[in-house]
């Protein structure tokens, strides 16, 4: 049973029937989902969770789409790992990771595209589309195959080779533009006016895509035994993610499966594309949008639609936002691979790189329980680690050689 | 001098359906002011209380978002589109 109650415009207030509308006709602002908190909350507990499938769905209370039978490839219920050797290294205490590396086409993207497809599903749509820095393509093209939908993706022309492979090998339309992202997506938003028939899912069905992110949240409570986490650290693209992740915890509060309590919550950007975090700094409430220029380029929009919502949530909870440099990206997968054996693709390392940066600043305190998200797999982005790491050295197949290139010192790859 | 405007679909109501106009001005401020002249309503959609372009409100001359250029004062050339395009998510 679904507990919607219809859309509202996030700016005005405009009220909109559960259709597939993004913006408000009056004023261009997103519209939100409503929801009929008191019945979930007499409907949902933790025990009626646990009785569900280990997927995202069994928080279908709290999603806007419900169907017996969801476009499901398994997305969600990802690892939580408590992080005992990254908290040492950055001197934090109580770390825990969201592995969302561990999704069906490895990135949280299948959080947002399950939800998306099943309720374009719903409505009735034939066809999905997407503008896409990669992970959104994967999981686009491979949830429509899935659901035996058509797929129409439309990709900056410049993307890391897997995450085109990725996309293509499903079988639908993949269009590479030659333009940034943030080409790409105006290009779509153009695209959705002329053919209302195709579900763009961050154009046309965004309202219900971008709910799946709260999936996040519920998981994290409910892995931490319900309990919530002190501060939550979550890179920045659209902004759509943070946003989704702080709501999502609020939901939770207010169907008492968590008590309430003030959550923290900072954002990550990469010094190349760093809107967010440059109008946090400033202390500007316009968000300037920029031509990025990163390695990470699943957090390539210049223009990040729900960036004002993002810099509102991370300002109004007492977190903070800071950016850091395609270097210290880099650093951040090798410190999280090599702390704690999960590869991360550069939006990834941009958590970690910024995670680190805030607690060397005071801002993530040691005091604190504190997840970070990990939202995209390596296998994605290889290329960005490309003369960085590599075999430790390269022998004939001899006990000599081996001796003479590595003898007995194998710790930490310390003999390279 | 005639430009052509890309509305979108949230906007067509005031157009009665139509995904292209053609308005005049010289700059992208006083195209989209003689946009609302021609089909009232585009002002207090497209502008806030100060006259400023709404939060989610992207204007695009040619291929390029306004706010890359001189914002509302941005001169048009002949030949060239003006988009309006709302905000859309993704990643």
């Amino acid at each position: 049973m679904s507990f919607v109650t219809g859309l509202r415009c996030r700016e005005c207030g405009r009220r909109y029937p559960t259709e597939a509308l993004h913006v408000c006709d009056f004023c261009f602002g997103p519209l939100e989902v409503d929801y009929d908190y008191e019945r979930i909350a007499a409907s949902v507990s933790a025990a009626s969770i646990a009785a569900g499938p280990r997927t995202i769905w069994r928080y279908r209370d709290l999603l806007p789409v419900d169907d017996a039978t969801p476009v499901d490839l398994g997305a969600g219920f990802t690892p939580l790992h408590r992080a005992d050797r990254l908290a040492a290294e950055l001197g934090l205490g109580e770390l825990w990771i969201k592995d969302d590396t561990a999704n069906p086409t490895g990135s949280f993207k299948d959080r947002v595209v399950s939800v998306a497809l099943t309720k374009a599903r719903q409505l009735g749509f034939k066809v999905a589309a997407c503008a896409s820095t990669g992970n959104l393509a994967n999981s686009v093209a491979a949830h429509a195959a899935r659901a035996g939908m058509t797929s129409i993706v439309l990709i900056p022309h410049d993307l890391e080779e897997a995450k085109v492979t990725m996309t293509a090998v499903y079988g639908g339309t993949v269009v590479a533009v030659r333009g940034s992202y943030d080409d790409v997506n105006r290009l779509c938003a153009e695209l959705a006016s002329e053919h209302p028939s195709w579900a763009f899912v961050n154009v046309n069905v965004r309202t219900y895509y971008s709910e799946g992110s709260k999936t996040l949240a519920f998981e994290i409570a409910e892995q931490l035994d319900w309990r919530a986490p002190d501060h939550v650290v979550v890179p920045i693209a659209s902004g759509s993610q943070l946003t989704k992740v702080a709501k999502g915890f609020g939901e939770l509060a207010k169907v008492g499966l968590i008590d309430p309590s003030p959550i923290r919550v900072s954002g990550a950007q990469a010094a190349g594309c760093a809107p967010v975090a440059t109008a946090f700094a400033s202390g500007a409430d316009a968000i300037a949008p920029v031509k990025p220029k990163t390695i990470a380029k699943s957090l390539s929009i210049g223009n990040p639609a729900d960036g004002w919502y993002a810099l509102d949530t991370i300002r109004r909870s007492g977190g903070a936002c800071a950016a850091v440099t395609d270097d210290e990206v880099l650093d951040g997968i090798r410190l999280l691979a090599r702390t704690e054996g999960i590869f991360a693709e550069t939006a990834g390392g941009v958590t970690i790189a910024t995670l680190a940066k805030l607690a060397a600043g005071g801002q993530v305190r040691r005091d604190e329980r504190v997840v970070a998200l990990v939202t995209g797999h390596g296998l994605k982005t290889v290329e960005a680690l490309s003369g960085t790491v590599g075999p430790t050295a390269t022998i004939g197949p001899t006990l000599a050689d081996f001796d003479a290139a590595v003898g007995d010192d194998v710790s930490n790859g310390a003999s390279r | 001098m005639s430009v052509a405007v890309r509305v979108p679909t949230q906007l067509r109501t005031l157009t009665g359906g139509t995904g292209e106009v053609e308005v005049e001005g010289a700059t992208v401020g006083e195209v989209l002011q003689a946009l609302d002249t021609a089909y009232p309503g585009f002002g207090e959609r497209l502008f806030d209380d100060e006259g400023q372009l709404r939060r989610f409100v992207n204007v695009f001359l040619a291929d390029e978002d306004v706010r890359f250029l001189d914002g509302l004062g941005t001169p048009i050339a002949p030949g060239q589109t003006v988009s309006i395009v709302p905000a859309v998510a993704g990643g």
